[in-house]
């Protein structure tokens, strides 16, 4: 009896039919495509995109060389060299991070304790060559200076899960 | 005596524009189709598809044109030249000259012979050559796998496909075109041939490589089929070879089950509409049907096509020839076309 159902079922197309319907109606629904150069889809403020070393309100930068950044890299892409400078704080000469090497783990901004290295919201930072993914002190202050207003915001509306 | 005089070649070009006019709209037809296919089965999909070239995307098709006719046309070194570089050209001609016995409307047809459809049926049988050509000289693998699965596919589902012809024509008494299109004056025959016009529309996927009986160009597990080997302007003529053979089965469907250019019901307003709008509309629906199964069914494995084809197909069409044939004699319904 079962044999004659089965058969029955497949010779009237019952499955595919019904196949059938579901893709009709799901034609009109809407899409779910972002038309991506001109509308970009909504990031989490704890998105890690590209780096960025903050600087205080003063303009005094953050990075007091402590290292644990370098130190935590998974991947080793963090190079840091310090000397003392005149005023006897102790800050970078050398800040480099090879975006090529980095696996935007996040490691770095949770193991720094003055919230100067961090990862922002900007994740559109393709080059044409290799060189130009390797960041130096500068970019990335540059970087910092350039997102500060996003970076602000991120780092407040997520300060309470910490 | 002279051959070329005035009124050869006035019968001459003449002929030649009746040609430019089918084939002209047949392919911008084509170009529409392969659009509207990516928009069918994105809006499936939830995705847009093509909208970024031209409004609403709708030069996409164009811009695609552009880009296979500025390509290299690469011929594989081991490949034999003269069939690898014929059998496109014999796969797409063959698709536009089947066109020659449509009738689009009550008087457009370039030829209203006697036997449209058995020459129909043999154009779209010999479409078959270009794509074992095409298998052949590609001397590869992927190419010629392909090759051989769509002739026996194809082969196997001509069949099915000549037995539901043979129950429209004991319907019709006829085997011209415009006759079998106007004996559904009063009924078209996907009413009482229903389950004739599902294996029409299965066989007819079947028939074109379509989703989801596209094994011969089985991305999955042969790279591309029997045109693998295929670039440039001789992909391009397979690619229009096939979505015209596509056509041509949906018009052919068209004639046989959905009453060609006749309006849905014989009253004044539907009369007043055009035949050729009626043709179109219904040569369109069948088209969504194409795309719509495609974007709904998985591929066939290919003994389960076999399978479908030679013990549910040939079975089932054989049995309703012969029920139709029965009924057709039992109530002295025999038509007999005197033309």
């Amino acid at each position: 009896m079962k044999k004659v159902y089965l058969i029955l079922k497949s010779l009237f197309l019952i499955d595919i039919v019904r196949g059938l319907y579901l893709t009709f109606l799901r034609m009109f629904s809407s899409s779910v495509t972002i038309n991506y150069p001109y509308e970009k889809g909504k990031i989490s403020p704890r998105f890690r995109g590209e780096h960025a070393l903050r600087r205080y309100p003063n303009g005094e930068e953050r990075c007091i060389a402590c290292k644990l950044c370098e130190a935590i890299c998974p991947a080793l892409a963090i190079t840091i060299d310090a000397e003392e400078r005149e005023d006897g704080s102790r800050r970078t000469t050398q800040y480099d991070i090879d975006m090529t090497k980095c696996i935007y783990c996040g490691l770095c901004q949770e193991a720094c304790p003055v919230d100067a290295i961090v990862q922002g919201p900007n994740y559109e930072f393709a080059t044409e060559t290799h060189e130009e993914l390797i960041y130096n002190k500068q970019k990335l202050l540059d970087n910092g200076d350039r997102w500060e207003e996003a970076l602000h915001k991120n780092i407040n509306s997520d300060i309470e899960y910490r | 005596m002279e051959i070329i005089n005035f009124d050869n070649l006035k019968y001459f070009f003449i002929l030649v524009l009746y040609v430019l006019a089918i084939i002209g709209p047949l392919l911008i037809a084509v170009a529409f189709l392969t659009y509207l296919e990516r928009k069918v089965i994105a809006l499936v999909q939830y995705r847009k598809g093509p909208n970024v070239v031209g409004f609403f995307g709708l030069l996409q098709p164009f811009a695609d044109g552009v880009k296979l006719f500025s390509k290299e046309t690469i011929i594989p070194a081991s490949s034999s030249k003269l069939i690898f570089v014929l059998a496109p050209m014999i796969s797409f001609s063959l698709s536009l000259i089947a066109w020659s016995v449509i009738p689009v409307s009550e008087n457009i047809v370039l030829s209203n012979i006697n036997v449209g459809i058995l020459y129909l049926f043999a154009v779209s049988s010999l479409s078959i050559y270009g794509i074992i050509m095409a298998g052949w000289a590609s001397n590869s693998k992927y190419a010629f796998l392909g090759a051989l699965r769509s002739a026996a596919q194809m082969v196997s589902y001509e069949v099915s496909i000549g037995f539901v012809i043979v129950t429209v024509l004991l319907c019709v008494g006829s085997l011209n075109l415009s006759n079998i299109v106007l004996a559904q004056k009063n009924c078209w025959f996907v009413l009482p041939l229903f389950p004739m016009f599902v294996v029409f529309v299965i066989s007819a996927l079947a028939e074109t490589n379509r989703a989801p009986f596209d094994l011969p160009e089985d991305e999955s597990a042969l790279v591309a089929g029997y045109f693998t080997e295929y670039s440039s302007m001789l992909f391009a003529m397979f690619f229009l070879g096939e979505y015209s053979a596509m056509i041509l089965m949906s018009s052919l469907g068209t004639i046989l089950f959905l009453g060609g250019w006749l309006a849905p019901f014989d009253n004044e307003i539907f009369n007043a509409i055009p035949g050729f709008i009626w043709f179109f509309l219904k040569v369109g629906v069948l088209l969504f049907i194409f795309l719509w199964v495609r974007a709904t069914l998985p591929r066939f494995r290919y003994d389960q096509l076999m399978r479908l084809g030679w013990k549910v197909f040939l079975p089932l069409s054989l049995l309703w020839v012969v029920l139709t044939a029965t009924f057709l004699i039992f109530f002295d319904l025999l038509p007999n076309f005197e033309s």
